[in-house]
């Protein structure tokens, strides 16, 4: 069984590595991109609200505040395209995890609803502050950002030749092909360390308690855990994930605005895609993303950004939160749990037992808002 | 001085349209402990249907509320029979996200149907203006500040002189007590989320009649609207009052004597430091009900 597991995600790293050189056309890959952005911020989201089970409905706030950074950053150092920007990625994210830390921390003196809207209001504070901080943000005319040239880059023409000369590229296209590959590149690797991070939180002792307080956070408290401090870390990591898929993502799309930045859909996307995945757990934000993302930028591609594609949206969301609340993973786990008792059974006895009905969770007692003070 | 009391008075006329938006917002949340984040989307759905009585039907925007009120009554309702009630777990926090996907499913149909341009309400009390304290002032902001003292007058005797009101006052403060004693409690709750959203529709008409507005419109109101029901303290009344016009009044204000770009960042800015002394808000209770 482990080894089975071992091998599929080996699999899955590799295609992940080939995919924009076995599908080099530019609109698969621009949709690839997009698309690994989301896993990534995703992944982020869910290490602080899949966990501790605070829903943040803000993070958008930290994507804007990582996508600003950088273009600032590029701005006032006179920076010019190429890999240089990339470098300045993790120091974007640092800034919104520092924005993300102070926040968090007056969000976090509240519990359940009352803190879902404050980090609401949070994001518009912000996305208010793009639009008035016009010396620093130049205001609704939006930043440029340095465009990327790679095609005096050594790393390319080699790629080139050696594609070329495998037949698999026609050498005309190539500017057009390459340009889109570093941005995966640097947002798979992201990727890789935002998942490494969300299985660590998930393994350790510091993610139990994450845990603890997502299931009872007084009854976490009462058995030691610092229930504070744990969910103003793992807010903090999650704003500097966020942040830095706010920074590759403004690179990528090399202009941003207020409202673009700072986009609400985003953080119903986001949410969406945890909960269509499976909420708290490793593989489900990653597969809401890869299902989620690429029908949306369809949608975008096949009707634009109108109306007709924000009602698809949110039936969608109506849909998986009313009739798949456990999301798919966790769905699917539980199938196969009972699958195996069901088998197992069977070859014991030789005779078919039914499987055990899925029992529903115990009804959690609700509780009215608590200040945590 | 003549400016500021000018802001002063406009910030206390528009702040009661907002206190009926948010009067909506804050009912439902203190009967069913759920937070209706497609309020915003819901105003503007308002606004539009009145816009559309009087363009097509040229019939008077306070007389059309006549039948778009009933009618977002019964979407109201259905909203809650359709995807409220069906959600078992958590529902405070499901709720959001449901509410959420109303909100952008609204939020498309008005995209497609009227376009992203924005549109303003016509009606002669719009354009035409009265002189008060040295300034003009139109009409409409006098008439739908008269529209919010009516409709929450009606809603206070609604709430306290009626039957189901205590219903509705008793599943507020205990809702397993209100079931105990024989109340139908999932009635009172389609119907008070039939009634915040009635509240939403007069609301939208008296803000489309005094800013010009498109279907995206609605996330701007949301913000307002719940940091309104924050600072006011959530599930109070009285609180989304207070908080509604002071709010507009300290937006007007800001706006005169300093900068129109920084007016609401500043009630932004004053809700944080609101939150950090008082988390529950102005008058959220600790602890809230027990259940």
């Amino acid at each position: 069984m482990r080894i089975f597991k071992t091998v599929g995600l080996l699999v899955l790293l590799a295609l992940a590595i080939g995919f924009p050189l076995l599908f080099p056309n530019p609109a698969v890959t621009t949709i690839a991109v997009f698309t690994l952005l989301f896993v990534v911020a995703t992944t982020g989201w869910n290490i602080f609200s899949g966990y501790t089970g605070y829903i943040a409905l803000g993070h958008a706030a930290y994507f804007g505040v990582g996508a600003y950074t950088l273009a600032i950053l590029c701005q006032d150092w006179h920076i010019p395209g190429g890999y240089i920007p990339f470098l300045l990625v993790p120091v974007a994210g640092l800034v919104a995890a520092a924005a993300g830390a102070a926040l968090g921390w007056i969000a976090l003196r509240v519990r359940r609803h009352t803190f879902v809207v404050i980090t609401i209001a949070m994001f518009f504070i912000l996305q208010l502050l793009a639009y008035n901080l016009t010396g620093l943000t130049n205001g609704s005319i939006g930043l440029g950002l340095p465009i990327p040239n790679w095609s005096s880059d050594a790393f390319s023409t080699q790629l080139e030749q050696l594609l070329v000369g495998l037949q698999w590229v026609t050498p005309g296209d190539w500017n057009g092909i390459f340009f889109n590959i570093p941005f995966y590149y640097v947002t798979l690797a992201v990727l890789l360390v935002a998942i490494a991070i969300s299985w660590w939180v998930r393994h350790s002792k510091y993610g139990l308690g994450l845990l603890a307080i997502r299931d009872d956070e007084d009854r976490a408290l009462g058995l030691g855990v610092k229930a504070g401090p744990s969910k103003l870390a793992a807010f903090v990591i999650s704003a500097l994930i966020v942040g830095m898929v706010g920074a590759i993502w403004a690179y990528f799309i090399e202009s941003i605005y207020p409202f673009s930045a700072f986009d609400a859909t985003f953080d119903v996307a986001i949410a969406l895609m945890a909960f269509l995945g499976g909420l708290g757990t490793i593989a489900g934000p990653v597969l809401g993303a890869l299902l989620l993302e690429p029908t949306q930028q369809y949608f975008t591609l096949q009707y634009g950004q109108s109306g007709f594609y924000l009602v698809i949206y949110g039936a969608l969301f109506l849909v998986v939160i009313l009739l798949l609340p456990q999301g798919v993973v966790p769905t699917l786990r539980a199938r196969w749990a009972r699958f195996q008792v069901a088998r197992s059974q069977q070859q014991e006895t030789g005779v078919t037992i039914t499987p055990i009905p899925k029992q529903d969770r115990p009804a959690r007692v609700e509780r009215k808002e608590e200040i945590n003070l | 001085m003549g400016l500021i009391v000018e802001a002063i008075i406009t910030g206390l006329l528009t702040g009661g349209v907002y206190a009926l938006m948010a009067s909506g917002l804050t009912l439902v949340f203190g009967v069913m402990d759920i937070i209706n984040i497609g309020q915003g989307a819901l105003v503007i759905l308002g606004a539009y249907l009145s816009y559309v009585l009087e363009q097509n039907l040229h019939i008077d925007l306070f007389v059309g509320l006549l039948i778009t009120m009933p009618f977002m009554f019964v979407l109201g309702v259905l909203i809650e029979l359709l995807f409220i009630r069906p959600i078992r777990r958590d529902r405070t926090m499901f709720s959001i996200l449901v509410t959420f996907g109303v909100a952008l499913i609204i939020e498309g149909v008005l995209n497609l149907i009227f376009s992203a341009d924005y549109v303003q309400l016509h009606a002669w009390y719009i354009t035409a203006s009265f002189p008060v304290a040295g300034f003009y002032l139109s009409y409409i902001y006098v008439f739908g500040f008269l529209l919010a003292v009516v409709l929450l007058g009606v809603l206070y005797l609604l709430l306290y002189r009626t039957k189901f009101g205590h219903s509705l006052r008793a599943t507020m403060q205990n809702r397993t007590a209100a079931e105990l004693v024989g109340i139908d409690v999932e009635r009172v709750s389609a119907i008070t989320f039939g009634i915040g959203v009635a509240l939403a529709a007069a609301g939208g008409m008296a803000f489309g009649a005094t800013t010009s507005f498109n279907a995206n419109s609605a996330y701007d109101l949301i913000s307002r609207l719940l940091a309104i029901i924050i600072f006011g303290g959530m599930g109070s009344l009285q609180g989304a009052l207070i908080a509604s016009l002071g709010m507009l009044v300290i937006e007007d204000v800001t706006s005169v004597v300093w900068s129109p770009v920084w007016a609401s960042t500043v009630f932004f800015i004053l809700l944080v430091v609101i939150l950090l002394i008082r988390p529950q808000g102005l008058l959220g209770q600790v602890g809230g009900r027990k259940q």
